[in-house]
């Protein structure tokens, strides 16, 4: 069964192979070795003159993407671990992003960084973080994240089409993990439901009257799942999952029409909690409670993220941080 | 034209449009801030002389010099400074950060290297044969991204010049307090060679960045081109700390004077007659024209366009 390793890495291979103008570039990407999560295996053997090895250098290799995208090139960038986009912040944030609209729409970026984040490896704190929420927000920034649903690789092709820079998260812990579709094993109970492109939101829907939403993306899905198995076995509380692909700048509809069915919303994260991304998505969904136009009255609302905490490297400590099932489970029982 | 009367008359346009810009701003037509190439000119007049039309430039904070060198249309970016809807980018970008064809700026020290560099890959990659030249000053010496870019232009063998304008100060700071070791010995490290001359003749400017060009030009790697110079005015606006006599020594390596010896009389009246034509001309109309508005249906954060 294909992983989503599996995915991302076609997807480079076809990326490259129907255009020339793909470059990839980062840190120990080169066969035999093929990169740290192995995401880029196979490239280097296969188009060696576009798959640029670099130094430690990460600034350098945004800044040389943003050029390489200003001049008619479409570069991947990898950042090996995602910890290390704090060094690459000044690239993004004054360079790649503001670029178009500074230059009053004269040029685009199109570039992707690839960024595999994430905990739950005992890798400690500071290759463990989910460090997206620096980069939320910030304007000409699309911030996408597959899940282990619908097709991470097509994500990754839609990325790379894109004319605009793309900050593209994978959760480490996905890599392993086999592609999942509704209606089959401990989701045989849910419906998918697939809007928006090129970026989708997906929306599983359970067999009854669902009593709240659970709001996620990436890794976090699986978290949710089992979450929402567990109340639905042990409690007979159904919850209906909204996973994005998306998280900045994100369409609402999606959340809003679930919610017009639950009118309680639940976030999931491996961020930290505080101003992160679950902050954001109660703050829309309140507004929309607000506004009269809106089809429903949120009646209770809560987050579940990572302790304001370092990532601890022992694995108690880091189970003690990072969020686990049986605090999503509580949260939600505490919502009704 | 005669190449010694064209020269004079840029470094004169760029002169002319500076002083006209910190005259607006002390009347308050101009607002927010800006950072003139006044002392400089022959860097921009002498490099740009030598240059290929179709090479590409990354600029930094002090670009106005740059831009009027490389071609740009004084009238465009007066209406840029004005923030008008006519300026080169819309009235969204200011003074440092411009874009026009091949040339580009933006307003962070060390930032822009790497993205030189990136384009400078891409002109190897797409064999256009042109050259990326990316400006920078003193004070960028101190920032990290600039030593990778370094790095990675040696390693990939890059059609980049790195033109570093050594005008002795960081805003206020001496240089003596902000740089160690050698200049020139920073691009040694990366086995980079400099053409390094202390010059305001714009002539021996445009000899040297001849040499560094065609150095790049031929496929053998990156160069840097040195050039220690002195600038006349604040760092932007009222920020000038050095003595009223130290700044007014500065007065003989004025690139202006120096070229104007090789000009007659007739000549420098003549150039002096059209640059405050253009810039008359550049200036009215640039105040004339209206303000940009914002579409707010081009809230990006918000949606998926």
């Amino acid at each position: 069964m294909p992983t989503v390793l599996d995915s991302l890495n076609s997807a480079l291979h076809h990326a490259m192979e129907s255009d020339s103008r793909v470059y990839i570039l980062g840190e120990d990407i080169l066969d035999p070795y093929g990169g740290a999560f192995k995401v880029t295996r196979g490239l280097s053997t296969r188009f060696p003159g576009r798959v640029l090895t670099t130094p430690i250098s990460e600034a350098a290799i945004l800044g040389a993407a943003t050029g390489m995208a200003l001049r008619g090139l479409r570069p991947v960038a990898e950042i090996m671990f995602g910890d290390f986009v704090t060094l690459i912040a000044d690239q993004m944030v004054n360079h790649a992003a503001k670029f178009r609209w500074m230059y009053n729409d004269q040029v685009r970026v199109p570039l992707v960084v690839r960024a595999p984040m994430g905990g739950r490896r005992g890798y400690g704190p500071t290759h463990s973080q989910s460090l997206e929420k620096m980069f939320l927000g910030v304007p000409g920034l699309k911030v996408v994240a597959p899940s282990a649903l619908g097709d991470p690789g097509g994500l990754l092709l839609a990325a790379i089409a894109e004319d605009d820079p793309v900050l593209f998260v994978e959760h480490k812990l996905l890599y392993t993990r086999p592609l999942l579709e509704a209606g089959q094993g401990d989701l045989a109970d849910f419906t998918l439901e697939t809007g928006g492109e090129p970026f989708p939101c997906f929306v599983l829907r359970p067999p009854a009257p669902p009593h709240l939403t659970i709001a996620t993306y990436g890794y976090n899905f699986e978290l949710a799942r089992a979450a929402a198995l567990e109340l639905m076995m042990e409690h007979e509380i159904f919850a209906e999952m909204v996973v994005f692909s998306q998280l900045s700048p994100f369409d609402l509809p999606p959340l809003f029409d679930s919610l017009v069915r639950t009118r309680r919303l639940l976030t999931l994260e491996e961020g930290t909690l505080t101003l992160g991304w679950g902050a954001e998505v109660l703050a829309r969904a309140a507004e929309g409670s607000a506004d009269r136009s809106a089809n429903f009255s949120l009646r209770a609302a809560r987050r579940v993220a990572a302790r304001d905490l370092p990532i601890a490297n022992s694995r108690p400590l880091e189970d003690a941080i990072l969020p686990q099932v049986q605090e999503v489970v509580a949260a939600a029982l505490s919502l009704l | 034209m005669d190449e010694n009367h064209a020269l004079y008359k840029t470094m004169l346009l760029i002169r002319r449009f500076e002083e006209r810009i910190l005259a607006e701003f002390s009347t308050g037509k101009l607002v927010g801030t800006t950072h003139t190439y006044i002392g400089q000119e022959a860097d921009a007049a002498g490099i740009f002389s030598a240059a290929d039309p179709d090479d590409v430039v990354f600029s930094n904070h002090r670009c106005h010099g740059h831009f009027l060198a490389y071609g740009g249309d004084p009238y465009r970016l007066a209406a840029e400074l004005m923030g008008k809807v006519t300026g080169l980018v819309g009235g969204r970008g200011g003074s440092q950060h411009i874009q026009w064809r091949n040339f580009y700026s933006n307003g962070i020290q060390g930032g822009i290297v790497p993205v030189a560099a990136g384009m400078a890959l891409a002109e190897k990659e797409k064999q256009t044969g042109q050259v990326v030249l990316v400006f920078i000053g003193d004070g960028t010496l101190g920032e990290g991204a600039l030593y990778e870019s370094l790095n990675l232009a040696a390693l990939w063998r890059l059609p980049l010049l790195v033109v570093l304008e050594n005008n002795r100060y960081a805003q206020t700071t001496p240089v003596e307090l902000a740089v160690a070791g050698s200049m020139a010995g920073r691009f040694a490290a990366f086995g980079i060679p400099t053409w390094e001359r202390e010059t305001s003749d714009v002539l021996e400017v445009r000899a040297l960045a001849g040499e560094a060009l065609a150095h790049v030009r031929s496929g053998a790697g990156p160069a840097a081109l040195i050039l220690h110079t002195h600038r006349f005015m604040a760092h932007s606006k009222g920020d000038d700390t050095r003595p009223p006599e130290e700044l007014a020594r500065l007065r003989q390596f004025d690139p202006l004077t120096i070229h104007a010896a090789r000009l007659s009389p007739a000549e420098r009246d003549a150039a002096e007659a059209e640059v405050t034509a253009v810039l008359t001309d550049a200036f009215s109309r640039a105040a004339s024209d209206p303000f940009p508005s914002l579409n707010t249906d081009d809230q990006r954060l918000t949606t998926n366009d």
